[in-house]
Formats: structure tokens, C-alpha cells, sequence
């Protein structure tokens, strides 16, 4: 864990530099940095080596991710790395470059229906994760009444492009009857794209957070004001004890919610991390803004990497309103005298 | 990077998941059938008897050496018993400070002597006690207390007042701090810890301090012309500020930094589920989402105790998440329902809301007030 750690770290610190990221903000796709990862055996830790992959677990995995958010890595690992293990789970080819997933909101399908000796696929997919970029999509949709994971290739879409506040490519795909490329059924759920897609969201946020703890605390060291850095004053060293609890939270909420996808089942944890670092994503951006005043609003200064992402990523594969309403309720059906008896069984 | 906080996750080991049963089914036989709003009051609760069927149990001192009739288990095995019996709202309070920091303190720092004869008493459940830190004029600001402890002829002769002494009028043994020495603007030098024997100690005026709900369980504790021998001292002459810290790190740890609201939730999670409406889901939702996630970072705390490490830092940032959590639940209760909290008529909800309600104000000072803790964390950000 250690060494896959430095490694990623390696990369991204190498990387992922400001010029890159501001450059990718103006639609520049960072071959250098996508080939590195690749190259590194970053992108696809979940799929067997003999099929390409690393072979690794979801903790593997999480370390990658995390480490892409903390970095602010603009390119689209998480979904690779998701779509990836779906693929190989279904026993499907993992063709290379990176790719993406969809549905990201709710309400939203791709559907697959037979045609002739093939599938087709028809629907809307709006604010895709680097669609114009991927490839391929994967998506998980009914075949017959199972749900299957099917891999498209994007070229099949109509692309219509769009940005998060980050500036990272959400483009909306429209399919009309092209063909899919591969589909097998599998032991998955319906809303596993959403699932997996929050989980990512997660771990990539409580990256987000360790950037924004780590720059608010260098800030606070260096920044002088009254003849002193302003982290010597208590209410700064306050607020960012308050961060680092977000910070420490959200860490162990993401990184358990891939322990338990290693294990199998991890809806339970998937939502407790997307609710819990969802709730530190505005508290701790808010933190980090308000210790680097005025100079943290500025294009200028990089603190907006992490911040705008926060503001983004906490929406997408349900907000954490969402994942609780939806954790409430089964919590609630569940019954009030089960509530310490399924926690503690997780 | 700054030194920031080392959570890494920790499983609980199969030996405790099989002690989690045998807590549960003792704790069936104990409480089943008890009102909600006495489990609510969980470890401000005292009753000795309770407490010497837990050690009957071998559920206390449970890491302790078997030379001091410990039982040498893990941290993981004490850390499942302890959130049973707080989830559970067992009455702990008559041996839970000795379990969690009196004994561990005595067998760090105390002598041969101390040891062989305190530590069983407690193993049993029949030794209680209190903690004398806090002063009149010395709250946060700890090492600035002011009971002396003079040197005469076999020991010390106390004079000054302890304050905020929970238990102290039912307690055997106080663990105090006193100083021994003045040092000119050196005041965490010259402070040593003592073993208070309060039943059998002339001079110690022990007063209630009646709490905003008209309870008492903390007292002001008075000595004059106390005298307190050499053997009743832990630890060297001037250590004590080096072992209050140690101390405060056990203190600090546990479950009960984020369950003193376990009560208000399971009654929330029973209104909501008879009524379910989308406010209701999404509060549970977001409660039952940092209460999982408190419960990996205390056991992640349980696993640090475990390997030997410090766990001074972890703890001041568990207990300041876990107590502004804790706090959070009366207010969204409220946020959420209509309804009065009570205290000694209405519904069970109503009864726990007014209890914890009154409450949660403490949560956030006993312990280590939140700005001490958060003090605790800048220094590891290394802003201080």
C-alpha cells in the first residue's frame, strides 16, 4: 500500500501541476499525465492481470482515488477504474483509453433492447463524466430482465457538452439506436453506477479535503497579519481544528465504504461515506476560504482546484439529501430496536 | 503536510464479536423493560451493585495484568463491552473512571504497593472513583491549580478545593492533583498526583454542586490540613502534568465521546419510522451517517491503544466530532417534531428529549472543554 502510495503520489506531484489543471479547464485533454497513469498501472486496479489490469482490491483502488482527488487530477480515473471492474466483473474485454459511466443522476437510463443479433441502445445521459474524452461508456441496463453491464462506444452518442463548476468536462450523450459493443449479465445491482459512482465521489473529496486542510494550514503559517501569521491566532486555529475533524472523518468514511466493497455488500457504508464526506465537503471548503481571505477567490491562487470540485462532486451520483433520505428510510424500516445491532454487525 | 491525524481502519478481532453476544445477553437480563429515559442517563448512572456484576463478569480491567486480577485481554475486547453497555444505557458510573483511567494510571505510573492493593478492589466493581482536577480558579487553564500539598513528617498536608467532582460523595478514591512545589512562572512544574483514600481521610469536606436540572452527581471536595502520606503518592514529585496528559488521553478515547445521545436517536428512529415522511428519512439518514463514522474512528482509537501508541491527538479529535454530534440531537429533534421536551410526564420521546436536552451543554466541557481540544489539534497542525 505504501509503495502503490508513493507511486501515485510520484505521479500526480509530478503531474498534476497547476499549468496542467488550468489547461485542462480550457478543454485540453492531458495526454502526459493519462499516459503516465496508464503507464503506471493506475487505471485499471481492479482488473485482473491477465487481462491487463493490476489485480488489485478496492483499497488499492482507494488509494489511487484519493489521491487523484487530492491532487485535483483532471482526468477521468475514478470512472475508469470503476467502469474497468465492471467490465472484468462481467467477464467483458477492457479496451484501452479512458473511459466513463452513466447514468450519474437519477431518473436517467440508457436502455438496451435487441435488435436482430445485437443490442441497441437508446436514452439520455445528461453531464457525463468527460464523455467527449471516454471513449467508451459502461452502464449497467435490463437484458432480458437481468440487469447487465454493457459497453458502448461513445462515438455511437450525440455529444452535447458541457462543464461543472470545475470545469471538467459533463457532457450529455444521446444514444439513438446505436450499437452496443459488448453486454453480459451480471450479479449486480440496477443502480451499481450510481452506487460505485458515489463511493468514488467519496474518496475523491476526502482528497479534495486533505488539500484544502493542507493549503488553509500552510496559509495560516505563512500569511502575517498584526505582526504575526494569522494561524497564531486562536479563532484560525479553531476553525481549522474544525476542518482537520472534517478532514479525519471523511477519510475513514470513504476509505471503509472500499473495505466493504472488498467484502462484497457496501451500500450501507457507500452511503454513510457519500452523506458524511458530502456534509464535510461545504463545511471544509467554506473553512479553507475563509482562512485564505481574499487571495483564495482569485483565479490566481490554487485553493479553487479542491473547493470547486467540493461544490460539484457532492451533487453527483446523489447528493448527500439523497443518500439520506434513502439510508433514513431503510434505517427507519429496520426499526429503532435494530439500528445498534446492524451497526455494530458492519 | 502537516502532522495530521492517523485513523486507519481497524476490524474488531472474531474473540470480540462472540463477547459482543455474552455483553448483550447480560444486558438483557439487566435492563430489558426499562424505561428509555433511564437508559438515557447510561454513564451518569451509579449503582455499585451493577458494577460488581460486570466484574463478576471479568468485564473490568479487562486489560489489566492477571497478577492484579486483570484479564489480559485487548483493547478491541474492552472497547465492544464498553459500547454495549453505553448503547445499552447501563449504569457504568460506579467503576468505569477506575476502568478507563485510574487503573491504567495506577499501573503506569503507580507503586508495586498501589497496585496490589487497589487494583483488584476495582477488577471486582468495589472500588469507585473520583477525579480531583479542576479547581474554582482553574478550569482550562489546568496547570495554574493552586491546592498545595506541603511536605511534613510521612507525607503531605492538603489545603485548597477541588470542584466538579463527579461521584465524589460516593466515591472510595480520589485521584488528585496537587502542588507540591511552586516554580515561578513554571506552573506545569511541581505538580504531583495522589491516590486520596476520601473515606478514611481527615480534613476532606465534601459539598454538592447541584446541576441546571437540579441533579447531583459533581461536588466541591474541600481539604484542610488533609494529610495525605508518602505511600498515597503516584508517580514522582513533579510529574504529575506529564501523567494528567496520559491520563486525559484514556479519558478522551472512548465510545462515550459520541454515544451520551444513543438514547434520543433510537427514540427519533421509532417516531420517524411510525411516521415516515422525506424530513424525517433525511435526518436519520445524516445521524445514522456520522454515528457509523464516529464508530470507525473511536475503534480505530481502540486499535492505536492496542498497538501501544499515543493516542493523545485522536482522542482530542474524536471526542470534539463525537461531543458536537452528540449535541447536534436534541436540536434537530427539535428542528424536526413538534414537541415540548419534558421531564417527568409525556411520552418516552418527549422524557429523553428533556433529558438530553439539559444535558448536552456538558458534553462539550466535561472532559476537556471543545476549545481545549481544538487547541490540541492545532498544536498537531503544527500551528502552535
Amino acid at each position: 500500500m505504501t509503495l502503490l502510495s508513493d507511486t501515485v503520489g510520484r505521479v500526480f506531484g509530478a503531474l498534476a501541476t497547476k499549468e496542467l489543471i488550468e489547461s485542462a479547464e480550457q478543454g485540453v485533454w492531458p495526454e502526459k499525465l493519462w499516459g503516465a497513469l496508464e503507464e503506471g498501472g493506475l487505471t485499471l486496479p481492479l482488473v485482473s492481470e491477465a487481462a491487463g489490469g493490476a489485480g488489485g482490491t478496492w483499497l488499492d483502488a482507494h488509494v489511487v482515488v484519493r489521491a487523484s482527488g487530492r491532487h485535483t487530477a483532471p482526468v477521468p480515473l475514478a470512472e475508469t477504474i470503476i467502469a474497468g471492474w465492471l467490465l472484468s466483473r462481467a467477464g467483458l474485454e477492457v479496451p484501452f483509453g479512458p473511459l466513463t459511466i452513466a447514468p450519474v443522476h437519477a431518473g436517467e437510463a440508457l436502455t438496451l433492447a435487441r435488435r436482430g443479433g445485437a443490442l441497441a441502445v437508446t436514452g439520455t445521459a445528461t453531464r457525463v463524466p468527460w464523455g467527449r474524452h471516454a471513449g467508451h461508456v459502461v452502464t449497467v441496463a435490463d437484458v432480458d430482465g437481468r440487469p447487465s453491464i454493457a459497453l458502448i462506444a461513445t462515438s455511437g452518442a450525440r455529444i452535447s457538452e458541457g462543464a461543472n463548476l470545475a470545469r471538467e468536462p459533463r457532457d450529455t450523450l444521446t444514444f439513438d439506436g446505436a450499437t452496443v459493443l459488448a453486454a453480459a449479465a451480471s450479479d449486480v445491482t440496477a443502480d451499481t453506477i450510481r452506487l460505485y459512482g458515489a463511493m468514488a465521489r467519496a474518496a475523491q473529496m476526502a482528497g479534495a479535503l486533505d488539500a484544502c486542510l493542507e493549503q488553509a494550514v500552510r496559509y495560516a503559517t505563512e500569511r502575517k497579519q498584526f505582526g504575526r501569521p494569522i494561524g497564531s491566532f486562536q479563532v484560525i486555529q479553531q476553525n481549522l481544528a474544525v476542518l482537520a475533524g472534517h478532514v479525519a472523518a471523511s477519510g475513514i468514511a470513504a476509505e471503509s465504504a472500499f473495505r466493504a466493497a472488498d467484502r462484497g455488500d457496501a451500500r450501507f457504508e457507500i452511503a454513510v461515506a457519500k452523506i458524511r464526506v458530502g456534509e464535510a465537503a461545504g463545511v471544509g471548503a467554506g473553512i479553507a476560504h475563509q482562512t485564505h481571505g481574499a487571495i483564495g477567490f482569485t483565479y490566481e491562487h490554487s485553493l479553487h482546484f479542491a473547493t470547486r470540485r467540493l461544490w460539484s462532486w457532492r451533487a453527483e451520483f446523489g447528493s448527500e439529501s439523497a443518500w439520506a433520505r434513502e439510508l433514513g428510510a431503510s434505517v427507519a424500516a429496520r426499526g429503532a430496536d435494530a439500528l445498534w445491532r446492524d451497526l455494530t454487525a458492519r | 503536510m502537516p502532522a495530521t491525524f492517523r485513523f486507519a481502519l481497524r476490524d474488531l478481532p472474531l474473540e470480540a464479536e462472540s463477547l459482543r453476544a455474552e455483553v448483550r445477553h447480560f444486558l438483557a437480563d439487566e435492563f430489558s423493560g426499562a424505561a428509555p429515559v433511564k437508559r438515557a442517563k447510561s454513564w451518569g448512572g451509579f449503582d455499585r451493585e451493577f458494577s460488581r456484576r460486570v466484574g463478576a463478569r471479568g468485564w473490568i480491567g479487562m486489560t489489566w495484568p492477571k497478577q492484579y486480577g486483570g484479564h489480559e485481554r485487548s483493547y478491541l475486547e474492552r472497547y465492544v463491552v464498553l459500547e454495549e453497555m453505553l448503547a445499552a444505557g447501563a449504569p457504568v458510573s460506579a467503576h468505569w473512571v477506575a476502568d478507563r483511567q485510574s487503573g491504567p494510571l495506577l499501573l503506569r505510573f503507580g507503586t508495586e504497593a498501589q497496585r496490589e492493593k487497589i487494583l483488584p478492589g476495582i477488577v471486582q466493581g468495589e472500588l469507585a472513583f473520583a477525579i480531583g482536577m479542576s479547581e474554582p480558579d482553574s478550569g482550562s487553564d489546568l496547570a495554574s491549580i493552586r491546592t498545595r500539598a506541603a511536605r511534613v513528617d510521612g507525607g503531605y498536608l492538603v489545603n485548597g478545593t477541588k470542584v466538579w467532582t463527579s461521584n465524589a460523595h460516593l466515591s472510595d478514591y480520589l485521584i488528585a492533583l496537587f502542588r507540591t512545589q511552586v516554580v515561578p512562572d513554571k506552573k506545569h512544574e511541581g505538580l504531583t498526583q495522589f491516590l486520596v483514600d476520601l473515606r478514611n481521610t481527615k480534613g476532606i469536606t465534601i459539598r454538592p454542586i447541584v446541576d441546571l436540572a437540579g441533579k447531583h452527581h459533581f461536588n466541591e471536595v474541600n481539604f484542610t490540613d488533609a494529610f495525605v502520606p508518602d505511600d498515597a503518592r503516584v508517580g514522582n514529585e513533579g510529574d504529575g502534568w506529564k501523567q494528567v496528559t496520559a491520563e486525559l488521553g484514556y479519558e478522551r478515547s472512548g465510545p462515550e465521546r459520541y454515544l451520551s445521545s444513543i438514547a434520543l436517536i433510537r427514540e427519533l428512529v421509532r417516531e420517524v419510522g411510525a411516521r415516515p415522511e422525506p424530513r424525517g428519512m433525511e435526518a436519520v439518514g445524516r445521524v445514522v451517517a456520522s454515528l457509523a463514522t464516529l464508530r470507525q474512528m473511536s475503534t480505530s482509537v481502540a486499535g492505536m491503544l492496542q498497538a501501544g501508541d499515543n493516542t493523545y491527538l485522536e482522542a482530542a479529535a474524536v471526542k470534539d466530532v463525537g461531543t458536537t454530534f452528540e449535541q447536534s440531537i436534541p436540536e434537530l429533534t427539535h428542528a424536526l417534531l413538534d414537541l415540548e421536551p419534558t421531564i417527568d410526564s409525556g411520552s418516552d420521546l418527549q422524557q429523553v428529549l428533556g433529558y438530553i436536552t439539559q444535558t448536552a451543554p456538558s458534553f462539550s466541557l466535561r472532559g476537556g472543554t471543545r476549545e481545549i481540544l481544538r487547541g490540541i489539534i492545532a498544536r498537531g497542525l503544527g500551528l502552535r
